[in-house]
């Protein structure tokens, strides 16, 4: 520890990845993601692990599915096109209580959008994403930092909770190089698990991955039992940075690359002698509701900044309950705002001038 | 003395497959195989969807339902995540052949070291008779009502021919399971494509003609004799393809 080095995002998602035992990555190219792959590609066959390029994202996500199975810490990565393409993977590794990460290095959409980067697939991340009640556990790095210090964070935590994570970051993140000081190596020294299908060796009743359900009692059964998991991670996964919040008036949110230039505006209204601070949410699902809450006690309105058309906004409505108003800066289609286009948003929600 | 008995592989469960239904005897030689083996222990199967979604329960070893058509990909995860272990994938005709073609054919190409047990009754049974990629010409199905019409609905896939053409794959052969002497061979070439996985050698694909009497609306004894008159003509028994046995595509 201690050794800083100068890498890309996506990276050091991938050497990250490799630090916390996992061994397995198969995925499809795809723009802006592509040099994790490649990093995979180079690295994995050297340490003994999987590396695989899939016929497409659908076999790709049902090859981690597959993995997963066997209870082997496993993980794909894509951009927005590509995961909607695994989706119907997701929701059955959701289906049959399976951990596993799913990197999402975002672009504009929707269709095949463009390649440059965007937070449009919030909707898609936080509220499931395929078909059936399920969630994701999903984080949102701002940094090239965090890029590697979520990546452990939520294979420990799929595995915790024996559930699918995602790992939602931007292709701005993604391409970006910056100082990054790597997570030690991780034992990945592998215990069984109880659940995995690995072959009965005629000591054991046989194991069975599945999700399907056809007795309707059955399926609710498992239905209200995962909600309840979801419950217990509301209560105590949700993860924040608070910036400037102690005296502020006015709380900028925002994540990702959004919240790096939020911070800037930030802090040139505090310049301005404007109260104004941020949450920051790293944990998107569950969302830091409560601290959102808290702040509604304090604060005369909140300022969504996303790159989007405005998702995250509705999570701020509700975790609020409308009782402030909340004002979006948002730009979409790969374009990012400037820190002056926040700063005018929170001159706005301050009653002042937004010109 | 036992004289018969029930595969070890095959559990207690009740099977629900419809009465003349082939799917039983498949499984049953499935299970024979892994039993003869003696790789019950490390092995893990992949269900479909479709009519044997739920072969999870009946075969005793360790075992994954997949997403329709996917199978190939889940074995694929697993057998490079579990080398040692022996996988492999039940899946029929519309899995296998419609919506998973593409995983069907990128796991042929790469030689993924797994069995794939393919049944093609030509129909799409669990949802109630449509017409399946491997429909006969002119045959009468739910989707099909005034015959499998060529020109709009083109032609039935023909699996094991159409993989024989790739460089990738070890062993492609077709069986049916229609009269003891075609089951005692598809026994031997179901057992082929499980010892081939465990000596290392690939993908090896066994493609079995089964009878839907249900959907095909026929008595179980006129549903055999129309894989001999109608089936077998359209696609022939036989090894197509056995790589370590020097025999290519074409040569049957």
């Amino acid at each position: 520890m201690g050794n800083k080095v100068l890498m890309k995002g996506n990276e050091a998602i991938a050497e990250a990845a490799i630090r916390s035992g996992c061994r397995h990555y198969l995925g499809y190219p795809i723009t802006p993601q592509t040099e994790l792959a490649a990093y995979m590609a180079k690295r994995m066959p050297k340490i003994g692990g999987v590396f695989l390029q899939a016929e497409s994202e659908i076999a790709a996500i049902n090859m981690v599915y597959g993995v997963a199975a066997t209870g082997r810490r496993v993980m794909t990565s894509s951009s927005s096109p590509g995961i909607s393409l695994k989706q119907e993977g997701i929701s059955y590794i959701a289906g049959s209580d399976l951990p596993c990460l799913i990197v999402n290095v975002q672009r504009g959409g929707p269709g095949l959008g463009g390649i440059q980067p965007s937070q449009s697939d919030y909707f898609q991340a936080t509220k499931g994403g395929g078909h059936g009640d399920y969630h994701l556990i999903v984080v949102a790095p701002s940094s090239v930092q965090e890029m590697a210090q979520l990546t452990g964070l939520a294979f420990d935590l799929a595995e915790k909770y024996r559930m699918p994570a995602m790992l939602l970051a931007d292709g701005t993140v993604g391409q970006m190089m910056e100082p990054v000081e790597l997570p030690e190596e991780k034992d990945v020294e592998f215990t069984e698990k109880d659940w995995a299908v690995t072959g009965t060796k005629m000591q054991r009743p046989h194991h069975i991955v599945n999700s399907l359900y056809l007795v309707p009692d059955e399926l609710e059964r498992k239905n209200f039992e995962r909600f309840e998991r979801y419950r217990r991670i509301q209560e105590t996964e949700a993860r924040y940075e608070s910036f400037l919040m102690d005296d502020a008036e006015i709380c900028v949110v925002a994540f990702g690359i959004a919240a790096r230039v939020s911070k800037n505006a930030v802090l040139a209204a505090r310049a301005e002698g404007l109260k104004v601070g941020m949450i920051r949410p790293i944990t998107l699902w569950p969302f830091p509701s409560q601290a959102l809450k808290e702040a509604a006690d304090r604060v005369k309105g909140f300022v969504s900044v996303e790159l989007s058309m405005g998702q995250m906004i509705d999570d701020i409505k509700l975790a609020i309950s409308c009782r402030k108003p909340v004002e979006l800066v948002n730009r979409a289609g790969g374009m990012i705002m400037s820190p002056d286009e926040v700063l005018a948003g929170i001159r706005k929600m301050n009653g002042g001038d937004n010109q | 003395m036992i004289v018969f008995e029930k595969p070890k592989s095959l559990t207690d469960a009740e099977l629900h497959y419809c009465p003349g239904c082939t799917h039983g005897i498949i499984h049953r030689l499935v299970a024979e195989a892994i039993d003869t083996l003696g790789i019950e222990g490390r092995t893990i199967g992949i269900a479909p969807v479709g009519c044997a979604v739920m072969a999870y329960n009946y075969f005793a070893c360790d075992m994954v339902e997949a997403a329709h058509g996917r199978a190939p990909a889940v074995a694929t995860g697993i057998k490079r995540s579990l080398p040692e272990n022996i996988v492999f994938t039940y899946q029929g005709d519309g899995d296998l052949a419609s919506i998973g073609m593409a995983e069907t054919v990128h796991a042929a190409t790469r030689n993924e070291n797994i069995t794939v047990i393919f049944v093609n009754n030509a129909i799409y049974g669990m949802t109630g008779g449509q017409m399946a990629p491997t429909s006969l010409p002119g045959q009468i199905t739910q989707t099909s009502p005034y015959g499998r019409d060529v020109k709009t609905a083109g032609y039935p896939v023909k699996v094991a021919e159409l993989l024989s053409a790739l460089d990738g794959p070890e062993f492609i052969a077709r069986v049916a399971v229609n009269n003891v002497k075609n089951v005692k061979n598809a026994k031997k070439i179901i057992q082929k494509a499980f010892e081939n996985q465990i000596e290392g050698k690939g993908f090896s694909l066994v493609e079995v003609i089964s009878a839907c009497p249900t959907n095909w609306g026929m008595t179980p004894q006129n549903a055999l004799k129309w894989i001999d008159e109608k089936m077998i003509p359209y696609y022939p028994l036989g090894i197509f393809k056995d790589k370590s046995e020097g025999k290519e595509a074409g040569e049957r």
